[in-house]
């Protein structure tokens, strides 16, 4: 079936076991009825194990789930009147990312994301959601906008990377993400960034300067994919699954390093079970969040932005060591 | 006769055991004394290499050059004072190896990190600079550059100087994972902020700047500049070929493919480095007025 997984196998083995002998009892003329309350205690259980100790690589596959909801999956959900607008006004429309202006309970905001696609056409037409840099041009135009009309910003991140390619290159794509790394800084509107799928490394992070920074309990944001990693470190991308726990990628890991703010919890087995329930999840974070970051100034949006990254990082002082020159 | 009778010529001639050159013995010359240039292949005294700031005397080729180099070529005699040198990494997500490959680069590169920054003056104009050197973990970014470059800016920012930055890196250091990639974003919210009072920045980028550096502070100066041949590139031109399998010319990421593509302000040469980037600090001075 689509959108299941290696590890939750057990769970679905024994779910389908049991909606068979549920169908059994009912043409058959004997009662079962105790032994499927006890496979179902014990499904309850097995769910609980496995969906409560999901693994970093598993979560990997959750969050790369072809059926996993994309941000415009999520807008239709959260916002009302979306109107999207395309176009960096320099060169073209990436359509790897999405924005428009819409209202959040009422609260007008502008809405930005990447946006990959579910199925191959899609995929083509925006690029697996990676973008070019027209595509990060575009959503530092809408952010300015934003900026100029007083609108709160809400980004979506879900992208493997910033497109690998010549043309990217030619039109700067260092550049861009820079710009909007740079741009972000100084927005006197309250921002606030989720990661719903994969966060691939600066090409994510072209969208995450934000107030606040979010990640659903399944995604991942990391500074190389998995593959990238294992192909660096033990020279074969089949490596992948060690390179996925060394790196510490997942919502939890990023929690404790002090780079995202808040987890959201995701529905049971992930947030494609259903979407309607997940997308419920996000409002009460956006709209807790909203709430506090709208009574701050302008300057204090600034100041706020600037010391949530200021105090990333660890290192020593050479004292503190012993064993150092 | 069978195809591959026509190549038994070729079977004979085969050699039983490859060998290998030594790097030694493809540059023909004792290690130290000579230096073969990679472009033009000409051969010529170390010494003299290094009195012309490591820009080959026959063809301009740029060799790479190091912080104390580099300090020693472009900050005005005895100007120079280091800030934050004390500064070293920590191993945050308990790396395999990561510490003692650290401290195999300090021993290699005589530097505590990727990255040295202090105060100084160039053509008598005082300057914050910060200078990566490629030969530490092949100067990319994690906690420590970041927060030195950081502290460079903002000291910047309080004694209203110019920043200036050589950038020399293969991008963000993956031993630090998220965190060395937000630090493109601390750098570069620091840079906003000294922006925004009017600070001046000139960025130079060296070969090679890449990845992560290269999408944050590289990228952002009022002025960017490279030196001639630098390979400047967002993603690895094999990452490209493997991944896109498009066709790549060959300039392509050089510095001159860059200030073609609009990217860049100009191509300095090593040799004027010093004489142009005071042009540029004497126009920023205040109080410039109409005779």
């Amino acid at each position: 079936m689509i959108g299941e997984l290696e590890f939750e196998r057990p769970v679905v083995e024994l779910r389908k076991k049991i909606s068979e002998l549920k169908e059994f009892t009912k043409n058959a003329d004997v009662d079962l009825s105790s032994e499927i309350k006890k496979l179902e205690g014990r499904l309850e259980k097995l769910e609980q194990d496995i969906y409560e100790n999901i693994k970093p690589w598993d979560r990997v596959q959750i969050a790369r789930l072809a059926n996993r909801p994309t941000t415009l999956d999520y807008i239709s959900f959260l916002f009302e009147d979306f109107f999207e607008c395309h176009g960096d006004r320099t060169f073209a429309d990436d359509e790897a990312i999405v924005g428009g202006i819409a209202k959040f309970n009422g609260l007008p905001v502008t809405v930005i994301g990447h946006q990959r696609g579910k199925d191959t056409k899609e995929n083509i037409r925006r690029n697996f959601g990676m973008p070019h840099p027209e595509g990060y041009r575009k959503a530092l135009r809408l952010m300015k906008q934003a900026d100029k009309f007083n609108r709160p910003i809400i980004c979506f991140i879900d992208t493997k990377g910033a497109y690998p390619g010549k043309a990217a290159e030619e039109r700067g794509q260092s550049e861009a993400i820079a710009r909007n790394l740079f741009e972000m800084a100084g927005l006197k509107v309250p921002v606030i960034c989720i990661v719903i799928g994969e966060g691939g490394s600066g090409g994510a992070l072209a969208l995450g300067v934000g107030n606040r920074i979010y990640m659903l309990e399944n995604s991942t944001y990391s500074v190389i994919s998995p593959e990238g990693a294992a192909a660096i470190l033990w020279k074969d991308a089949s490596f992948a699954k060690n390179a996925a726990e060394t790196m510490k990628i997942t919502a939890p890991d990023l929690k404790e390093l002090g780079v995202i703010d808040a987890i959201i919890p995701e529905v049971k087995g992930g947030a494609h079970k259903d979407v309607q329930k997940q997308a419920e999840e996000i409002e009460k974070i956006l709209s807790a969040s909203l709430k506090q970051l709208l009574k701050l100034s302008e300057d204090e949006l600034i100041s706020d932005r600037y010391n949530r990254f200021r105090s990333i990082g660890e290192f020593a002082l050479i004292n503190d060591l012993i064993g150092v020159k | 006769m069978a195809l591959k009778d026509l190549f038994t010529k070729n079977q004979t001639k085969k050699k039983k055991y490859a060998t290998i050159p030594t790097e030694a013995a493809k540059s023909d010359v004792p290690e130290g004394i000579m230096t073969k240039c990679p472009t033009c292949k000409k051969i010529m005294y170390s010494k003299e290499l290094s009195k012309n700031l490591m820009v080959c005397l026959h063809c301009g080729h740029h060799f790479p050059m190091n912080a104390k180099e580099r300090i020693d070529s472009f900050i005005d005699e005895g100007s120079f004072e280091e800030i934050n040198e004390n500064m070293i990494s920590k191993n945050p997500l308990n790396f395999p190896d990561y510490l003692e490959k650290l401290e195999k680069d300090r021993q290699k590169s005589q530097l505590n990190e990727a990255v040295v920054t202090g105060i100084g003056s160039v053509g008598g104009h005082k300057l914050v600079v910060a200078i990566m050197d490629s030969s530490f973990r092949m100067g990319s970014m994690g906690s420590v550059v970041g927060e030195k470059i950081t502290l460079a800016i903002e000291k910047a920012d309080e004694l209203g100087v110019p920043f200036v930055i050589f950038t020399a890196s293969g991008g963000a250091r993956m031993q630090e994972g998220a965190l060395s990639l937000m630090q493109m974003a601390k750098t570069s919210v620091a840079l906003k902020k000294f922006s925004d009072n009017g600070g001046l920045i000139i960025s130079i980028m060296t070969h090679p700047t890449t990845g992560g550096v290269s999408a944050s502070f590289a990228s952002l100066g009022d002025y960017n500049l490279a030196e001639p041949g630098a390979l400047i590139a967002f993603a690895g031109r094999r990452v490209i070929e493997q991944s896109i399998r498009e066709e790549l010319p060959e300039d392509f990421q050089t510095a001159e493919f860059l200030l073609k593509h609009g990217q860049l302000d100009a191509i300095i040469s090593r040799l004027d480095m010093v004489e142009k980037i005071s042009t540029i600090l004497d126009i920023h001075q205040p109080g410039g007025e109409l005779a």
